[in-house]
């Protein structure tokens, strides 16, 4: 059994909250006490269908204000995977919550209301997901019910959508028709749409391949915190703790430190204590090097077969995530993995119109949500790998360091 | 599946390692709250991984109600000397005589929401810059959105509107003074994914957790331990039964389930088949009001 992690993207109207709530009741993860609790909210028990939607329902600070706080997780399995929802509320602060829900998916189910069709909403999602490289998407044409299980309909969205995912180079699109209100094709195959032949949602979810998401080719492990006991009976032991986030590592590999540039070999490779031959994205270990050599924290050991990027000086794509708008010139920390560094941004090149993927002249300040193309000086190296080539060493966030609030996402180029 | 694949209990373990070396790494003083339960011994155990064989690196801190069962204080003490860790137990009695708080009163009147004043203290006593606990978002509406590293203001208050965005694997454990950071390893586990992975760690558990004949008292369905620290009225129907608990907190405040799982193996069974929540069955003082655990989070609370 393994582990799928998923954003659902869709406007208020879209069902998005109804669909996640289906999967969840389908799946028989929502039980007795909390469907009680649903059942007494629910206003319209006319028809004596539980509301859904209010499964995902919020706090009360989020009732009382009317505002959407922005990412919340929900769990479920079957007997064949373990999934996690990254539930992003689709109006306020779009980006900003739609890039903390999305870094961590693998799929993105982009819902497309089938009265409305491809709308500008779906557009920006779709933007959204290609600049973080999701790498499998799934239209949900939900709604279906109100147009008659069309198949006219079903194919029209198809078409237009296809045209959508070629210009953003998007390659793992599936379509399936639904009605997440009535469950058609959530769980089983519907009735109403003999015409798709497709899976229901809920099996594509479960048989999706997954294996080509971690890359095994590139090793990129970076020091997390320095293990060295001191104690009499392991007295020079030394291991660097980290994670990781790609590739093979064997006991033996030649690697090298970077940024200091030093070549040594792995000696030893540890998880949780026990020593093993090789170990590989994205297990937690501890290696240990042949030679004595000074690594700290934020310190990347690599394989010298495949080394990434070196550079204080870097291409990057920024989305902005705080309320006091960017400034150019100033002093900001940026996070990479476990690497801290100072970093100016500098030589905003342009900003990109996250609906219609055009760049604009940047006016004044970069603000709340607007992506931006720039250039970014670090007081120390940054190792890295283009984030479209290697998404697990290419992204990097960016802290004020006078409120240490986390202010921008940066995708390295 | 590929030979270089995880499992899905080895991918949440291998975030888990990863969150606790972030965690040693970039806070001075962080500390690991520590009841007895099975979420905080799975905490315990991920800990010992992130870390072998070097120390365990963080101290055990327990705030006690007073209320518990002895079978998790038993355990708590096995437990830090096992693991070598120190352990720092402050009570919410001496909190409620030094700070000369009310006692809440009832007939299952709980400790539970006081372990905040005991808890802020003892933060500021050992000026602990972290906390970690372990607080799942499957449990309850509130922790669904909580950050995996959630900074808490010098009152130790959560705001569900300032958190920060929380991108990648990259956490930002950057505070001001006075502040510090809760931080929730296993926010991605659910309670079935704690059971399964203390089975197949073969951790061991306090006995509670297994079938035990106990005397109960029988409360609006829900079976309540009997002790000194609830009311017991004349009209009360106590029984004896075979129980067992799903979670372990107060005695005032943790209901038990009836069971006759001895092993692992039964348990895991019966949670899968299970119809009803965790907190739903188990803890009387969520039912409060329906918001109870935001309440709490924003005031301090775990």
């Amino acid at each position: 059994m393994d582990l799928l992690r998923f954003i659902t993207a869709g406007s208020v109207d879209d069902g998005k909250s109804t669909l996640i709530g289906r999967l969840l009741y389908d799946s028989k993860s929502i039980l007795a006490d909390q469907l009680e609790a649903i059942e007494r909210s629910t206003k319209n028990k006319a028809n004596g269908e539980i509301d859904l939607a209010l499964l995902t329902d919020g706090l009360r600070a989020e009732r009382e204000q009317g505002i959407t706080i922005d990412v919340a997780y929900r769990y479920f399995s079957t007997p064949k995977r373990k999934f996690i929802i990254a539930d992003a509320p689709g109006h306020v602060q779009y980006t900003r919550n739609m890039i903390t829900g999305a870094s961590n998916a693998s799929l993105i189910i982009v819902l497309i209301d089938a009265r409305q069709g491809v709308v500008e909403q779906t557009r920006r999602h779709s933007i959204i997901a290609s600049l973080l490289k999701i790498p499998h998407v799934v239209v949900a044409i939900n709604k279906m019910d109100l147009v008659d299980f069309s198949q006219d309909v079903y194919n029209k969205i198809v078409t237009d959508y296809t045209s959508v995912a070629q210009q953003l180079g998007l390659t793992d699109v599936t379509y399936i028709p639904m009605s997440a209100l009535q469950g058609d094709n959530i769980v089983d195959s519907s009735s109403n749409t003999p015409w798709y032949t497709g899976k229901p949602l809920l099996q594509f979810l479960e048989e999706i391949e997954l294996d080509q998401d971690i890359n095994l080719t590139d090793a990129r492990f970076q020091v997390q915190f320095v293990i060295r006991p001191q104690t009499e009976e392991l007295h020079d032991y030394r291991g660097y703790a980290g994670k990781i986030a790609s590739g093979i590592y064997r006991k033996g590999d030649a690697v090298t430190v970077l940024p200091q540039q030093l070549e040594t070999t792995i000696s030893k490779i540890e998880v949780a204590g026990v020593e093993v031959e090789e170990a590989f994205a994205p297990q937690g270990v501890v290696l240990h090097l042949a030679d004595d050599i000074d690594i700290s924290r934020g310190d990347a050991i690599v394989k010298t077969a495949q080394l990434p990027k070196t550079s204080n000086e870097l291409e990057i794509l920024l989305c902005w995530l705080d309320d006091k708008p960017l400034q150019t010139g100033n002093k900001y920390l940026l996070q990479h993995n476990s690497r801290l560094v100072r970093a100016v941004v500098r030589n905003i090149e342009y900003k990109l119109d996250v609906n219609t993927l055009q760049q604009q002249p940047v006016e004044g300040s970069v603000k709340l949500n607007e992506v931006v193309k720039a250039t970014i000086k670090t007081a120390a190296p940054l190792v890295y790998d283009s984030f479209d080539q290697l998404h697990t060493n290419g992204s990097a966030i960016l802290v004020d360091e006078t409120s240490n609030s986390t202010v921008a996402a940066v995708l390295l180029k | 599946m590929s030979q270089y694949r995880l499992n899905y209990l080895e991918q949440l373990e291998a975030e888990s390692i990863h969150i606790f070396r972030e965690v040693a790494a970039q806070f001075e003083r962080p500390a690991l709250l520590f009841s007895g339960g099975k979420d905080s011994i799975t905490l315990v155990q991920l800990a010992k991984k992130a870390f072998a064989p070097g120390k365990f690196p963080f101290p055990l801190v327990h705030i006690d109600t007073g209320h518990n069962f002895p079978e998790a204080l038993a355990y708590r003490d096995w437990m830090a000397k096992e693991v070598g860790a120190e352990l720092i137990v402050r009570k919410v009695e001496d909190t409620i005589k030094a700070k000369n708080l009310t006692e809440p009163k009832g007939k299952f009147a709980s400790r539970n929401w006081l372990q905040t004043y005991t808890l802020l203290d003892t933060i500021e006593e050992f000026k602990f810059d972290a906390c970690i606990g372990g607080a799942r978002r499957d449990e309850e509406k509130a922790r669904a959105k909580e950050r995996i590293f959630s900074v808490r203001n010098d009152f130790g208050e959560w705001d569900p509107k300032l958190q920060r965005p929380e991108l990648w694997n990259i956490y930002n454990g950057r505070i001001h003074k006075g502040e510090n950071v809760r931080v929730f390893p296993i926010s991605n586990w659910t309670e079935l994914d704690v059971w399964n992975y203390i089975k197949t760690e073969e951790i061991p558990l306090p006995s509670i957790y297994f079938s035990h004949e106990r005397e109960v008292l029988i409360h609006e369905g829900q079976l309540i331990a009997v002790s000194p620290f609830i009311t017991i009225d004349e009209t009360d129907v106590i029984e004896t039964k075979k129980v067992r608990y799903r979670t372990v907190g107060d005695m005032t405040c943790t209901a038990a389930v009836e069971s006759l799982a001895n092993t692992l193996d039964e348990v895991v069974d019966e949670i899968k088949a299970t119809r009803i929540s965790e907190r739903g069955e188990t803890r009387i003082d969520d039912k409060v009001t329906e918001a109870a655990m935001e309440d709490r989070k924003k005031g301090g609370y775990f």
